[in-house]
């Protein structure tokens, strides 16, 4: 069998996981949908002064699509590794002939699935409820953004599961660290109306520059392809360092166990 | 190549800061047999299972598993060598058979699922999904997804505990099954009845040095005394018994060790059948793997101790 069968049996039985795991599943892909309907419902699709008259929701679909991609990867990694890790998965991987590269790959894998699924029903709720305008000129402002995106917070997820000590501990410390990002980026909260001194701090780490780059794609007032430069460099910035922290202390054996 | 052993130690050490788990332990184990490892806990059974499987590494001495040294093991090594940790499970969210696809998967050449689900014995629970199993039917698939990249070598790590007695002795037969099959099976596990049953060889542990090593009779066989039991008869004094020393009461019945038992046996219920006296719960047993065991380690809690201080 090759290595890209392995990848492929690898990737099919990670989906099943995550498809048959209710909180999983209800996280990313269900409480950005929710989340989306229930701002747009609550804060009304008003057009916004600090952003060139354009209306809320046109923040918004960007704003949340960002949030599924972080719940899809960083949350989902950091979570899912930590778990695989202490309930002794990883070690029983480790155990067989296979690539560590595969088991790397079936779940960075279901992280793209699931932000391309989740991605693409926000959009499609975006220009059907609230007519938000699918951008077709910065197309590549979009693409480019979910990529190097996704690939930055998979990176710290996996790098992130070396603070984690438990399965316990996963969820409350991941969500520790993305609840407070998803207020100082621009999330819940256009981005604009914050103190200046939360937006520098938040300029620095990597939700803010995703979460821009999004919506510079979506803005109807940009012009050319909409490719933001210098946030896609914070944010591969931010994958690099998680690259380098994950392969120097990722872990395979159980926290618990170690003499 | 088939007339090396399959696990080779010479002189293994392994210490965690000031306390020596092992100490300069030797073993060999060849192809083809069942060897069981026992020692109590502590005795540094896992640190040596866990540098054989290759997850630890040892301060000293040489090893060998099907010729490889653990620590430059490699994916094609790894894909000869099947191994049911103690700790650990499988992802609750997939069945059965999804695992043991995905499994094979990792493999070069692994056995059909199929067949590998008999083996293992979980044919009514293919289609379930692992997080509704019992404890026994995991550990069977923890059996299961050692065979299924059909390795040379299987470690088992106390692959029947918390079974009932009926699993266990299912789970038996799949592990003397192995031998027939041509593997090497290295066996850990706190039942002794287990070892016997099953262990060509077995090796005891002890504060990590080995302390008796051989086939299960030949251990038992190197004690020289058989025991007699019965209950004293009313009205006789224990010095009036014709046997060759004064019986030790146990449990109310005396208790003789002997290494004559035909002889002593003889004199003895000749002695009670001319009087009439019937010898009540009487009893001749020869030491189990258990008795040797006891004997060697009991009452030995000397590594937590050690590693306490």
């Amino acid at each position: 069998m090759s290595d890209a069968r392995r990848v492929l049996a690898q990737l099919t039985a990670d989906l099943k996981v995550f498809r048959r795991n209710p909180a999983a599943l209800f996280f990313t892909a269900i409480l950005p949908v929710i989340f989306l309907c229930l701002f747009v419902g609550i804060f009304g699709n008003a057009r916004l002064e600090d952003y060139g008259g354009i209306r809320a929701s046109t923040l918004q679909v960007p704003a949340f699509i960002a949030l599924a991609v972080i719940s899809a990867s960083f949350v989902a990694l950091a979570i899912g590794f930590t778990n695989a890790r202490e309930s002794g998965t990883l070690k029983r991987q480790r155990a067989t002939p296979v690539a560590p590269w595969i088991v790397f790959a079936g779940r960075i894998g279901t992280s793209i699935v699931m932000s391309v699924v989740v991605t693409t029903v926000l959009m499609t709720i975006g220009a059907v409820a609230f007519g938000v305008s699918l951008p077709t000129s910065t197309l590549p402002g979009l693409l480019s953004a979910l990529a190097v995106g996704t690939a930055a917070f998979c990176a710290l997820g996996i790098a992130y599961t070396r603070m984690i000590p438990s399965q316990d501990a996963a969820p409350a410390m991941t969500n520790a660290v993305v609840l407070p990002l998803y207020f100082i980026s621009g999330v819940f909260v256009p981005f604009r109306q914050l103190p200046d001194g939360l937006q520098s701090i938040a300029e620095l780490l990597p939700a803010q520059p995703f979460v821009d780059a999004l919506q510079i794609a979506f803005d109807p007032n940009t012009t050319g392809v909409g490719v933001a430069g210098d946030d896609l460099l914070k944010l591969a910035v931010w994958g690099v360092i998680g690259l380098i922290i994950a392969a120097r202390t990722f872990d395979w054996t159980p926290r618990h166990s170690a003499a | 190549m088939s007339g090396d052993p399959a696990i080779e130690i010479d002189g293994l050490r392994k210490s965690y800061g000031a306390f020596e788990a092992v100490r300069g332990l030797s073993l060999i184990v060849e192809r083809g047999e069942i060897f069981a490892f026992l020692g109590p806990n502590g005795a540094g059974k896992t640190t040596t299972v866990e540098i054989l499987e290759g997850f630890r590494k040892r301060d000293g001495g040489d090893v060998r598993v099907l010729g490889v040294d653990p620590e430059h093991g490699g994916r094609a090594w790894r894909g000869r060598i099947g191994i049911v940790l103690q700790e650990g499970r499988a992802q609750s969210e997939l069945t059965v058979r999804e695992t043991l696809t995905l499994w094979a998967a990792y493999y070069p050449k692994p056995r059909p699922i199929a067949e590998t689900i008999v083996l293992a014995g979980l044919e009514e629970k293919a289609e379930d999904r692992v997080g509704r199993l019992s404890g026994g039917q995991r550990r069977r698939l923890d059996v299961g997804l050692a065979l299924v990249g059909d390795p040379d070598l299987v470690f088992l790590d106390e692959p029947t505990t918390g079974f009932d007695p009926v699993a266990r002795r299912a789970a038996w037969k799949v592990i003397a099954g192995l031998r027939d099959l041509g593997k090497t099976v290295f066996l850990t596990t706190h039942y002794l009845d287990e070892a016997q049953e099953l262990a060509d060889r077995v090796a005891i542990i002890r504060a990590g040095c080995i302390v008796v090593e051989g086939a299960p009779d030949a251990l038992t066989a190197g004690s020289p005394d058989t025991e007699i039991l019965f209950v004293a008869p009313p009205g006789v004094g224990l010095d009036e018994l014709p046997v060759p020393e004064i019986p030790q009461i146990v449990d109310g019945r005396a208790r003789l060790q002997t290494g004559t038992p035909t002889s002593t046996l003889a004199t003895l219920c000749g002695w009670a059948a001319e009087r009439g006296i019937e010898l009540e719960r009487l009893e001749v047993r020869r030491p189990s793997l258990e008795d040797v065991y006891l004997e060697l380690v009991d009452g030995d809690e000397p590594a937590a101790t050690e590693a306490a201080s």
